[in-house]
């Protein structure tokens, strides 16, 4: 089966490898002149299907719940499976009990085993949720990762090359272009990011801090780097990151651990996330073309699931079409 | 029925549209709660051009309510004004919803900056709907600049802690019997919504409550029931407490058999 990937997103990504891992032949076209142009670029890199339930659909936590069996399989070496740790200000405790009773899959833990699992945040919160079961990657390395292991399995990746929608030469075309799609069902949530980098705080798995307003997580990544995220706006423009948005992701991670304070601040970044309206990321299949678009804040943890909802679409068209023909 | 300069809506329900899980969850949330208004914002929301949010925007038009755009996220007058103005190009509506923080953490109103900021915007043209705290001589002074709504806090925005002063309420309400009162902000369950009609206010505004809700959709409903439950005992007529029981049936004159 020959198959043309639209995309080198995260969606598009994935997407390739599990055709190329089930023996497509695949090229997968980027507009962009790097991979590092794409907002999945950008993103967090959890695998948190159990606490993004807070806010989304069943499907997102059933689905994403198999994310991290797939990246394992794909990325052995790159999956952090510590789980995740969900803490409070003390004057903001309501929302720890909020979103305990909003989320599945958690246990409330106390000071001495807050202590245990983040020796950084010692003394500094009494209660915590503890998601044991969820994972976080770095969404750099893996996306690099997924390309090497796409070509050395064959698939073929052009860059500063835009692919056809429905290229006639292939059996299958996989359209994942994100806000790209002329699609009038999607539309755009800015999220912005900064990335600090400190020796005085180490954290093993990603922190969220509950707040009304400003939620933010902290994710670690290799040499004393943290990833802070992310906002979540109601725009489709492609701004840097406005000043409101980075003073407030500082001030949380600093509620988080004065100890931020002193970080180096590395880079500020944004993106603009594709999304439908119900904020569930969809595959869809028209002939010989699959959609995959929609991954809203839930890229590296609902992309397994639909690359092998496509795969599996791909291979019954064809097995199909083989049994007619 | 409830009347907001000249235009007349069926619901005593006005909702806010930020922090739901979905778009798709917030249409169906205002359709439960029978909502004839929605507020907008759209201070962050246009930072790199105008229709940067339109998607989201249409979405809310589509719904086919009345838009409520506001001035959130605007900590002066001058920075309030230059929004509404943006609200009126973009929802070709001249109601706006005039918030002036005041306090970025509570998001307590400036009630100086607002008055100022009320003052030049009724004289531009625009229905104002002010958000405020429930001091008297504010509401006053509202009023004098050509606010013809007023929409009080009842508790800090987003703190769920329902009425703190019902007195203040109350005053607000005995003295403009006419201006449709509006309590905007501070709700957390329907009886507090409940609560704060049964004291003759003519809707409530609310946001958080719905959309941090485990099911924001039912929790529509529940305050769409609860404020009707308000609206319809005020205007029944309630009993006021009193300090000791008092038999329905008069003591006097009963028949003693024993």
């Amino acid at each position: 089966m020959k198959v043309l990937v639209n995309g080198a997103g995260i969606g598009g990504l994935c997407a390739a490898f599990e055709f190329a891992s089930r023996g497509a032949e695949v090229t997968l076209k980027e507009k962009s002149t790097e991979l590092s142009v794409n907002p999945s670029w950008q993103a967090g890199g959890m695998l948190a299907p159990w606490c993004e339930g807070e806010a989304a659909d069943e499907i997102v936590v059933a689905e994403g719940a198999k994310a991290v069996h797939w990246w394992k399989k794909a990325l052995p070496n790159e999956v952090q499976h510590h789980g995740t740790l969900v803490v409070v200000a003390p004057r903001d405790a309501s929302e720890l009990s909020r979103f305990s009773t909003q989320t599945t899959n958690h246990d409330m833990i106390d000071g001495n085993r807050i202590s245990e699992l983040e020796p950084s945040l010692a003394g500094r919160y009494r209660k915590a949720l503890f998601f044991k079961e969820e994972a976080h990657i770095d969404p750099r390395r893996a996306m690099l990762a997924l390309a090497d292991k796409l070509q050395a399995m064959g698939g073929r990746i052009e860059l500063d090359a835009t692919g056809e929608p429905d290229d006639p030469a292939y059996d299958i075309v996989v359209n994942a272009v994100g806000m790209a799609e002329k699609d009038s069902r999607l539309r755009g949530v800015r999220g912005e990011m900064l990335i600090v980098r400190t020796p005085e705080v180490a954290l093993s798995r990603p922190v969220r801090l509950l707040h009304p307003r400003i939620p933010l997580y902290v994710v670690p990544r290799a040499d004393h780097h943290f990833m802070i995220g992310a906002t979540m706006i109601e725009s489709d423009a492609d701004l840097k990151p406005t000043v409101r948005s980075v003073v407030e992701l500082l001030n949380a991670s600093f509620t988080l651990h004065p100890a931020f304070a002193e970080a180096e601040v590395m880079e500020m970044n944004s993106g603009v996330r594709p999304a439908f309206a119900d904020n569930i990321p969809r595959v869809e299949k028209r002939g010989r073309q699959i959609l995959i678009n929609g991954f809203y804040r839930h890229g590296y943890l609902m992309a397994p699931s639909l690359a092998v909802q496509a795969a599996d679409m791909a291979f019954e068209l064809t097995n199909t079409e083989d049994i007619t023909s | 029925m409830v009347t907001f300069y000249d235009k007349e809506v069926a619901s005593h329900f006005l909702l806010g549209t930020a922090q739901y899980p979905s778009p798709q969850i917030l249409s169906e949330a205002a359709k439960a709660g029978e909502v004839d208004i929605l507020t907008v914002s759209l201070r962050r929301e246009t930072a790199g051009g105008q229709q940067a949010g339109q998607k989201f925007w249409e979405l809310i038009q589509n719904l086919g309510v009345h838009v409520l755009p506001n001035t959130a996220g605007c900590h002066s007058a001058r920075d309030a004004i230059l929004t509404a103005k943006m609200a009126r190009d973009l929802f070709k509506t001249n109601w706006i919803k005039l918030e002036v923080i005041g306090n970025s953490d509570t998001l307590q109103p400036d009630l100086f900056q607002l008055v100022v900021a009320a003052e030049e915007l009724c004289a531009d043209g625009f229905e104002v709907f002010p958000y405020m705290t429930d001091d008297l001589v504010l509401a006053e002074r509202l009023l004098e600049v050509g606010c013809k709504v007023l929409m009080p806090w009842c508790a800090p925005i987003g703190s769920a802690a329902g009425p703190l002063n019902l007195t203040a309420l109350r005053t607000l309400r005995s003295y403009f019997p006419d201006t449709p009162l509006v309590v905007d902000a501070g709700l957390g369950r329907p009886s507090h919504a409940t609560t704060v009609m049964e004291l003759g206010y003519d809707a409530v505004l609310l946001n958080t409550a719905v959309a941090k809700a485990g099911d924001p959709v039912a929790m529509a409903r529940a305050f769409k029931h609860a404020i009707e439950a308000g609206r319809e005992g005020y205007l029944a007529g309630m009993l006021e407490p009193r300090d000791f029981a008092t038999p329905s049936t008069p003591l006097i004159g009963q028949a003693v058999f024993s």
